[in-house]
């Protein structure tokens, strides 16, 4: 047994944190939230140069993956810097893809071969509207390609030939559109059911990491506020009131952060209890994010309110990824399911 | 990153579930809080020991396996998956051996530990005074020099086992010099809890057991040889057995993560719950009384597999030799906060899945058979207490690794 990053696992979230700690990301997702998109896009095309956006893709398509360890690291990074755009959507379209390819469904393989070198580029864009992510397709106004789920028992895949009007998100930088029916057929049968299920699982998974990311920015921006912040002749963050807050965010922080890595093992090794601790993972991570934001609002006081401070950014972001992919509730559920 | 077993590994438990299975007591022992139970429990670890189970990190030559910090959680895990009773030598074993391994002599070492491994000494904790608890560097019990040892005077209270153990280990204060800060000239020593000048004086618990005890020491001769660490520097030694207490060893993942089946097992059957719940992906349906239950058991599962994946992480570090060196530091107040938390919620689901019986004590004759949680609740609600209180480990997480700055005392 050996659970713990690797030498090289430890260096690639380094990168992926020097390369996003010098990309103006604050800049870059608020103009993402104004529906400007090419800052995000010219931030996605760095991050596919340094392998992120292909970690879910097969080599057999010119991704590096299936990496789930690497992803979950360049997704805590993502989050961490609060990277807009559709991580987890393009992690589950790249599995998905890479599932149903080799299979009966002719359609799949010509759009397999076409997409995935794409997506583990960095260059295109895609997202994906699923029953276990709801009806909305993330970021479909800045996407090069929309994929749904759809039909009886949800085992037809289609691309679709486009997306209604975006409705507004608690997170600004999250852009929700509905996917417009109708367009290109790519597959049909309970193996697009099964894939999606698989697929649905590592967007979870993503979306787990990037809020134990969101979570740990909130926290280090926190302590660094009450650290300077003075009331009554002293330091805020010496009261014990607000020390033993943060303990609790850090402690629920850290528990997360093993049951996300439990989740990227079972993953990897694709087995049965693999929907269990992802779900684990993501009611962990999402509760520990979101308890983050609530303190860091809470000590920011006032300023912590403001949009125009950049808190409100991760403040916002943990509310949202919360319940994207799978609410606290229905993961709780898929947890004793087992 | 994996969490695969190595073959050693699983050659390590297998042997542990086997000898467990022919082994444990089919009925549980009685409380080992009790004159009985304890007699009991203390035989029990003669047949631990006698298996060489019952302190497996330890060497080879004082009794143990060798065993790794790995191996070490997956014996844990057996342990109580096989329902095995509590053990009466925990703190001799999680806490005393730990620290004669990193400040005893090999004298010591070779004196005290077999006869701890088989249950002939059993050692309580002696390291509260009624005016000094979390405030440790308080205390006032004192270690006066005389010819070949020493002798100690004073109170301790709240030393679990006291009661009816045979040997206890404290701190004891020397000569200090004026103006000195108080956690110097603290001598670390182990005493006879059955010697002249000793008077124990049993405590009644909130659960209504013995179980700890006041100390009231006069003039109790302690020889040299009894000193661990160097006179005066007992404070420096002490913060290295406090580390191991509130670390992994004191309470292993495999006790909760075996209370967490239970839990889901009890759920299954009082809530009718045969399958997944039925409301996984549920749409527009409301909230149920029936669902809030469902998510605190849930959240007992994730949070039992979470203390285990920590333990995990924290056992494959390169530094984690041993059980004591993965235990130590500001870190262990993670645990410390986590595990006793997570106990109570764990116990608190199971008593209100019970309902109405839930509040009946496990020796009430409507009891529900056999689950012991109503002991377990009230051990529970004990856990944010000792080994250092919570508020406490807030503190030291807060100012160790989060930087804050230390609050005006």
């Amino acid at each position: 047994m050996e659970f713990l990053l690797d030498r090289a696992q430890g260096e690639f979230g380094r990168t992926v944190d020097r390369m996003l700690g010098g990309a103006h990301t604050a800049q870059v997702v608020r103009a993402w939230a104004r529906g400007d998109h090419g800052p995000g896009r010219t931030l996605w095309e760095r991050l596919g140069g340094i392998g992120v956006t292909a970690l879910a893709v097969p080599e057999t398509h010119e991704g590096v993956g299936p990496l789930p360890v690497e992803l979950a690291v360049a997704s805590v990074e993502s989050g961490r810097h609060a990277v807009p755009g559709p991580l987890a959507e393009t992690a589950a379209v790249a599995v998905l893809l890479a599932a149903l390819a080799g299979g009966d469904a002719a359609q799949v393989d010509p759009a397999a071969r076409h997409w995935l070198p794409r997506i583990a580029s960095g260059r295109t864009l895609v997202t994906l509207a699923a029953a276990d992510g709801g009806p909305y397709a993330l970021d479909a106004d800045a996407a090069d390609a929309v994929f749904t789920v759809e039909g009886a028992g949800g085992e037809e895949l289609w691309l679709a030939p486009g997306h209604g009007r975006v409705q507004p998100s608690i997170d600004p930088a999250r852009r929700l559109a509905r996917p417009l029916p109708g367009g290109e057929l790519l597959a049909r049968g309970p193996a697009v059911a099964e894939a999606a299920g698989r697929a649905a699982d590592w967007a979870a998974f993503v979306t787990a990491a990037q809020s134990l990311g969101t979570g740990l920015a909130l926290l280090e921006r926190t302590v660094a506020y009450v650290k300077g912040r003075r009331q009554f002749g002293r330091a805020v963050g010496s009261f014990q009131a607000v020390k033993h807050r943060l303990a609790d965010v850090l402690i629920g922080l850290e528990f997360a952060r093993p049951l996300l890595y439990g989740a990227a093992v079972a993953l990897a090794s694709a087995g049965p209890g693999a929907r269990a601790e992802v779900a684990a993972a993501k009611v962990a991570a999402g509760e520990a994010g979101y308890a983050a934001a609530r303190a860091a609002l809470q000590l920011h006081g006032a300023i912590g309110y403001t949009d125009e401070s950049d808190l409100s950014l991760w403040i916002r972001r943990a509310g949202a990824l919360r319940s994207a992919w799978g609410t606290p509730s229905v993961c709780r559920a898929r947890v004793l399911a087992g | 990153m994996d969490l695969e077993l190595t073959e050693r590994q699983r050659a390590f438990r297998a042997g542990a579930r086997s000898w467990l299975a022919a082994h444990v007591p089919a009925a549980p022992l009685p409380s080992l809080e009790t004159a009985g139970g304890f007699t009991a429990h203390r035989a029990w670890e003669r047949t631990l020991a006698a298996g060489r189970w019952s302190a497996v990190t330890w060497p080879e030559e004082y009794g143990g396996r060798g065993a790794s910090l790995v191996e070490w959680l997956l014996f844990e895990e057996e342990y109580y998956a096989a329902g095995a009773p509590g053990r009466v030598s925990q703190n001799g074993i999680s806490l005393l051996a730990p620290t004669l391994f990193a400040h005893g002599t090999a004298a010591q070492r070779a004196r005290i530990l077999p006869p701890m491994a088989r249950g002939e000494v059993i050692w309580a904790q002696a390291w509260s005074e009624p005016e000094s608890g979390s405030d440790l560097a308080s205390l006032r019990s004192t270690a006066r020099r005389t010819a070949g040892g020493w002798l100690l005077s004073g109170q301790k209270t709240w030393s679990s086992r006291a009661a009816f153990a045979d040997r206890a280990f404290g701190l004891f204060r020397g000569h200090r010099e004026e103006g000195a800060p108080p956690h110097r000239g603290l001598t670390y020593l182990m005493f006879p809890l059955r010697a002249p000048g000793v008077t124990v004086r049993p405590i009644g618990r909130l659960d209504g057991k013995p179980a700890f005890a006041e100390l009231f020491l006069d003039e109790v001769f302690v020889p040299d040889e009894d000193v661990i660490g160097e006179p005066g520097q007992g404070w420096r030694v002490a913060m290295s057995t406090a580390g191991d207490e509130r670390g992994l060893t004191l309470r292993s993942p495999g006790r909760f993560t075996a209370s967490a089946r239970r839990l889901v097992a009890l759920w299954r059957e009082r809530a009718g719950n045969s399958g997944p719940g039925g409301a996984c992906g549920a749409g527009d349906r409301g909230a149920s009384a029936a669902d809030g239950l469902r998510d605190r058991v849930a959240d007992a599962v994730i949070g039992a597999r979470a203390y285990e994946l920590f333990a995990y992480a924290r056992a494959s570090r390169p530094e984690a030799g041993s059980a004591a060196g993965a235990a130590t530091g500001a870190e262990s107040s993670l645990n410390k906060v986590f595990w006793s938390e997570l106990d109570i919620a764990l116990h608190e689901t199971a008593l209100d899945l019970l309902g109405p019986v839930g509040e009946l004590a496990d020796d009430a004759t409507d009891a529900a058979g056999g689950g012991g949680w109503a002991d377990g609740y009230t051990f529970a609600l004990a856990g944010p207490i000792y080994a250092g209180t919570n508020e406490i480990q807030r503190d030291l997480i807060a100012e160790r690794l989060l930087g804050l700055p230390r609050e005006r005392r």
